[in-house]
């Protein structure tokens, strides 16, 4: 069970990109996090794996595994220890693996860590199967530039796997994928979640990804979760208007307009985000309150919680 | 493999053919007579041409061309004009030398400049990476000759632990212990050699460091130490490597400065020394082996590249 309270991750000048993040992942549960390029989810799984970049950190806020908080671990440590719990699969795979070395190589190396005890060349076998990569044992022998873009984010996957995470944070991992190719690598993750009753963080821009796939759903923007809610209301009834924004930006094949909707504006840039609710310059309800001061959480369906003063549920104001 | 091997060596071949007809031009773009150049102002027409017929210089260029090809294939470029003995002599015996202290420098330039560009990289930003880039600027900057000096000084007149000039081949007396004669030598190259080296794998560590597949290492849980060796230092050696291949050819062309300081009958001392004699079909000789040596090098290079990065067969 991982229970995120409150992470800040700043910039050394003291610039926050992540403003204050709470997430709670079950086993065996798919948590979608979803916004914009920009709006912090990247840097949000960063941090929980500890991988942040040079010149950035967490700066608040506590992230807890099974009741242990890790962030009080040295970095190094902390990714080890994370990694038996926590690991993660990126969103390039064209360069997310070392050119230089095998298939093989690099999946022992880390069964070897996690599972010092046995065969690594045996448990790379078995992990590249549970991944559906046919012909493993050919395949283990190539090099990354010899796989498709598909194959190499399996390989990911497998790796990830190799360090038997209670969590597995995926970061746009099909982004970069042909649309078979992705629903094949989604269908995967679904399923070993499933099968190994792990928590997955699923992160994408794509709510039709969050809709197929996930349990749980939270809506980043500007560095903070305007809306999180279980998938099947959240596509009900989506409380906070960016919500529905994005949502009305999904092409209905049903529609007779050409034209797609997009929503007015660009997302804030850190740094110069407006007071109130970050959202209030693009939001067509914002109204005086939305300008100003803290805003409230507003409820919806059971485990729905949006930041808004007036949520789409309600009559907008006058 | 066979294939890549075969597409550089072909490569290499045309590039000599070129070389060898640049090479060949030389003695003929000198301004004035060849002939008269060697042999002065007060030769007899006799004198001339007799010289130019030995030198066949009485034929058609490609004629020439051709017979000085076919000699050169043989093993054979010609005869000196100052010590009447054949060019692959005096080659030879400069070639030793000089082939020796490129080895025992290369030696000291990786020992030095890899390892501390590697921890210079590991320490980016403190005081340690910083006094390193100062003392690599330095040893950069300051000509060989006089770090040669104060080696000598030091090590060689002050303390006596090294001969301070000359070398005696290993094949005639003395064997291997005269290597000694070679340390001095080759620190004073080795210096902004390794500096170079050191400036090269400290960049390229910072580059890889920087990739996806470096924080997929992390990720894994893997140890710090094994993060830097096997992902990022493999990948990080593949330009340094290209650098290594330049740096030796330059070693045994370059180190002119370096032998005359310390009296060493090395190729680049016999070059300018033919070059003031207007020995030129020593000079010839010379740049056509020079010439070789930088395709072998560059060969093996491109081959290791083979070895080191799985990638290449495909390009």
């Amino acid at each position: 069970m991982l229970n995120v309270e409150n992470i800040v991750v700043s910039l050394q000048s003291g610039l926050e990109i992540v403003r204050g993040v709470s997430l709670r992942i079950a086993p065996g549960e798919i948590l979608g996090l979803v916004g914009e390029s920009g709006s912090g989810k990247s840097m949000t799984s960063l941090a929980l794996m500890g991988l942040l970049p040079p010149g950035i950190g967490l700066s608040g806020g506590t992230i807890a595994l099974d009741g242990t908080d890790v962030t009080r671990l040295a970095p190094h440590q902390r990714v080890r220890r994370n990694c038996g719990r926590m690991a993660m699969v990126f969103q390039e795979p064209m360069t997310s693996l070392n050119p230089v070395l095998r298939i093989a190589e690099q999946i022992e190396e880390a069964v070897r860590v996690h599972d010092p005890g046995i065969d690594p060349t045996a448990r790379a076998r078995e992990l590249l199967d549970m991944v559906r990569i046919p012909d493993a044992a050919h395949q283990m022998r190539a090099y990354p530039h010899e796989l498709s873009g598909g194959m190499r984010q399996r390989v990911m996957i497998a790796i990830a796997l190799a360090c038997r995470p209670q969590v597995l944070i995926a970061d746009e991992p099909t982004t970069a994928l042909d649309v078979t190719v992705q629903l094949q690598v989604l269908g995967l993750v679904r399923d070993l979640c499933d099968r190994l009753a792990m928590g997955v963080l699923f992160i994408t821009h794509d709510l039709g990804v969050v809709a197929q796939l996930a349990d749980r759903v939270a809506v980043m923007y500007a560095g903070k979760l305007v809306e999180t809610a279980d998938v099947a209301p959240l596509f009900r009834g989506p409380l906070h208007p960016y919500t529905g924004a994005l949502m009305a930006c999904l092409p209905d094949p049903e529609s007779d307009r050409p034209d797609m909707a997009t929503i007015p504006g660009s997302a804030p840039a850190p740094g110069a985000i407006p007071p109130g609710c970050p959202f209030s310059p693009r939001c067509a309800r914002a109204a005086a309150p939305c300008r100003a001061g803290p805003v409230p959480r507003a409820q919806g369906a059971p485990g729905q919680t949006a930041m808004c003063h007036f949520p789409l549920t309600e009559r907008a104001p006058a | 493999m066979g294939r890549y091997f075969l597409k550089r060596t072909g490569a290499a071949i045309i590039t000599l053919i070129a070389a060898s007809i640049i090479i060949f031009g030389f003695i003929h773009l000198i301004p004035g007579d060849p002939v008269y150049v060697m042999l002065g102002d007060g030769a007899t027409p006799e004198q001339v041409a007799l010289l130019r017929r030995r030198m066949g210089l009485d034929e058609p260029l490609v004629v020439q061309y051709l017979i000085w090809v076919g000699q050169a294939l043989q093993g054979d470029l010609g005869q000196s004009i100052f010590f009447q003995t054949p060019v692959t002599e005096v080659i030879r015996e400069g070639a030793e030398t000089s082939i020796l202290l490129a080895l025992i420098t290369m030696v000291w330039i990786v020992a030095f400049g890899v390892p501390i560009g590697i921890l210079s990289a590991i320490r980016q930003g403190t005081w340690i990476d910083q006094g390193l880039s100062g003392l690599a600027m330095l040893m950069a900057s300051v000509p060989t000759f006089w770090v040669g000096l104060y080696l000598i000084l030091i090590f060689a007149a002050g303390l006596g632990w090294f001969p301070s000039s000359g070398y005696p081949s290993i094949f005639e007396q003395g064997g291997l212990a005269n290597l000694r004669y070679l340390i001095l030598p080759s620190l004073a190259l080795a210096a902004p050699n390794a500096a170079l080296i050191l400036r090269l794998t400290r960049a390229s560590m910072l580059d890889v460091a920087r990739e996806d597949y470096v924080r997929t290492a992390r990720a894994k849980g893997i140890r710090p130490a094994r993060v830097v060796l096997r992902h990022i230092l493999r990948n990080a050696l593949l330009a340094v490597v290209s650098a290594f291949g330049f740096t030796f050819a330059a070693l045994i062309s370059e180190a002119v400065v370096t032998e005359t300081v310390f009296a060493l009958p090395g190729i680049g001392r016999t070059v300018v020394q033919s070059i003031l004699r207007r020995d030129y079909p020593v000079i010839q000789g010379v740049i056509l082996v020079t010439v070789c040596l930088y395709l072998v090098i560059n060969l093996l290079v491109d081959l290791s590249y083979r070895l080191l990065d799985p990638r290449v067969e495909l390009e």
